[in-house]
């Protein structure tokens, strides 16, 4: 009995882990979808980051500075994408795969170049990385039963990343439908005809959305390379920002809701992990490719029964024109 | 008309001699998944091939893939060129070298971790069993708590059968010890997954393991990287990777692909190059156990004589090592 609850304690502490990129990821999609801006560039614009913050953490080996470097490439890399779909009423989709392309491309080829070895960058120091920390009275508490267990194996010892990424729910959650930009920027998602008659800028709200939105990847791909990896590795992001965007859709495009989708990933990852090579009473040892097809199975089968409909914002994907 | 002529005559003649000193010595090398800096299995090819260019000054063309689809067109492009020898790195380009190999029968091919049974190939094969089995001697008795663990790359037989022999010596060294095996995945992407690697590791940890050997080509880095921030010791695997973090890494499985990769260069060279499958094990030096300065410390004199005496033995047939190849199980 104890260790089964140890067991479900430190599987949901792994599954805070794997969750925060797609966490942080789905929040940044979900500012820029909101806004009416799709953006399936999510994936290249974290790649950007973790290899620009891995790079400066490793000539600087400060891990803050790495983190304000990733956050300004990402950031970047959202204004090219705003650039061409807002300024420029470009293809969103169009514009996004761009991106992920040219992250993908140039991180390689830079890495390459820079550091030869073969687009990874050199492995970090604990100094210049963002490391677990342990919460006030953590090892005290370990002793109480359940309750201390949980916040001590759990709750503690995560790096900062990962409280940022749970607090990003709650702000964003404010932001959107507490605040007068919040509002706005839903209403530019939804009617951005009936926000240009109001006086307000659609452009501009729409900008202010995507760069919150590189702002939010740029911390999701910093996590990736320097806190939980200690390095950049080519093409790490391994399709999870892609993952972040299902999350968002699954989702219904609120916070909560995107939440509870990624915490679902991350679980069925953590689950998957710790499943491996353990024999299930009456099945017996379950094969790896079954396991590791278990969170898609399960995606599948939710979406198509239990979720419902997924409205999207009505003016997703539609540049802004003025007059016809 | 004539002057025309002359100019195509002159051009093919100029053809001909380009072809002829380009015949002389032009080796390749292709490299898989995870690419030449993966700290692990084609890194050590690529130390092989550096090797002999410096030794010779001869240069050689090099190929990563970075996408299944790519195998072949890279092999084919060597061949065209007229390549010889070309080494495939990697069991997945077996199928590409055997077809290529066909169609140009003068060329040389090197197939490293699989066999391709043609007059013009060789085919470089590892008893990786062997060597797993004394790094899992070693890692049953560095293991405190009575439990060590496994963490494979791509879920493909040669890497059930690290996994397998890397058991049996640990259950020699200690019959009531516990070993838990995982896989990264089933597709190649799972040779290049740090994170995913660390993940696995830590999940491990968590179960009361000490002691984590990885096969996993880049995904081992995360697993090195996990052990090192949790204060337990990891092995590596192909390479030398004691030096990547020096205190936690208990050894490395060596594999000598560098040895393989080399003398199909140099024998072709030499013209001493001869088609056929090489076997290598720890009676061939092509499999062992790293000791350097790096781990010098983790070694203790008993561990070390157990495990070279346990070598000998297998090197003298005393000690039958099972190869989960054969039958595809895993004795218990």
């Amino acid at each position: 009995m104890e260790d089964t609850f140890l067991f479900v304690v430190l599987t949901l502490d792994a599954m805070l882990r794997v969750a925060t990129p797609l966490i942080l990821c789905a929040m940044a999609g979900l500012f820029s979808e909101r806004s009416g801006i799709v953006d399936i560039s999510l994936e290249g614009k974290m790649l950007v980051a973790a290899f620009t913050s891995a790079t400066v953490a490793a000539l600087t080996g400060s891990p803050w500075l790495a983190l304000f470097a990733g956050v300004s490439m990402a950031t970047m890399m959202s204004l090219i994408h705003g650039f061409a779909c807002i300024t420029h009423n470009g293809n969103q989709v169009v514009s996004g795969v761009a991106i992920n392309i040219i992250a993908s491309g140039l991180t390689a080829v830079l890495g390459n170049a820079w550091f030869h070895r073969g687009g990874q960058t050199p492995s970090l120091p604990s100094e210049a990385r963002f490391m677990p920390i342990e919460l006030p009275f953590a090892e005290a508490a370990g002793s109480i039963p359940i309750i201390g267990t949980i916040y001590k194996e759990m709750i503690s010892g995560h790096n900062g990343l990962v409280y940022v990424a749970i607090a990003m729910v709650l702000i964003t959650w404010w932001v959107i439908y507490r605040t007068r930009f919040g509002l706005r920027l839903r209403a530019v998602g939804e009617n951005p005809q009936a926000v240009d008659t109001a006086g307000i800028s659609v452009a501009w709200l729409r900008y202010r959305a995507v760069l919150i939105c590189g702002l939010l990847t740029g911390i999701a791909g910093t996590y990736l390379a320097i806190a939980q990896n200690a390095s950049f590795v080519r093409d790490m992001t391994a399709g999870q920002g892609y993952i972040a965007l299902a999350a968002l859709i699954f989702g219904k495009w609120k916070p909560w809701h995107a939440l509870g989708a990624c915490l679902m990933f991350g679980l069925l990852d953590a689950v998957a992990i710790r499943m491996q090579g353990v024999s299930v009473q009456l099945i017996g040892e379950m094969p790896v490719q079954l396991i590791q097809t278990m969170p898609y199975i399960l995606t599948v089968v939710l979406l198509a029964g239990f979720i419902g409909k997924a409205i999207a914002p009505k003016a997703i994907g539609i540049p802004y024109v003025k007059e016809r | 008309m004539k002057f025309l002529l002359k100019v195509v005559a002159v051009g093919a003649m100029l053809l001909t001699t380009f072809g002829a000193s380009a015949a002389e010595f032009k080796p390749a090398v292709v490299f898989d998944m995870g690419g030449k800096f993966d700290k692990s299995f084609n890194q050590s090819v690529f130390a092989g091939v550096e090797k002999f260019r410096k030794e010779t000054g001869i240069k050689y063309r090099e190929f990563e893939v970075t996408n299944e689809t790519q195998r072949e067109q890279a092999l084919r492009k060597m061949a065209q060129r007229g390549h010889s020898p070309i080494i495939g790195v990697g069991f997945a380009q077996a199928p590409a070298i055997k077809d290529i190999a066909t169609e140009y029968p003068d060329l040389k091919f090197a197939i490293i971790d699989s066999v391709v049974d043609l007059p013009n190939v060789q085919s470089y094969i590892f008893k990786e069993q062997e060597g797993s089995y004394l790094v899992g001697v070693l890692a049953a008795m560095a293991s405190k708590t009575g439990k060590v663990g496994y963490i494979g790359g791509m879920d493909i037989p040669m890497i059930r059968a690290f996994g397998c022999g890397y058991e049996q010596g640990a259950r020699m060294a200690n019959p009531n010890i516990e070993v838990i095996h995982n896989m990264t995945g089933s597709t190649p992407s799972a040779w290049n997954d740090p994170g995913r690697g660390s993940e696995l590791s830590k999940g491990q940890f968590d179960r009361g393991v000490d002691v984590i050997y990885a096969a996993a080509g880049g995904t081992g880095v995360g697993v090195y990287q996990a052990a090192k921030d949790s204060g337990k010791l990891a092995i590596g695997v192909d390479s030398n990777q004691n030096h990547l973090h020096p205190g936690t890494m208990l050894t490395s499985m060596l594999k000598r692909v560098d040895v393989a990769a080399y003398n199909t260069f140099k024998s072709a060279m030499d013209g001493t190059w001869k088609a056929g499958i090489y076997n290598l094990g720890l009676k061939e030096d092509g499999v062992g156990w790293a000791l350097d300065e790096h781990n010098r410390a983790l070694i203790t004199p008993a561990m070390e004589a157990k495990v070279e005496q346990i070598r000998a033995d297998i090197i003298a047939g005393k000690i039958a090592v099972h190869d989960y190849r054969t039958d595809n199980k895993c004795p218990k």
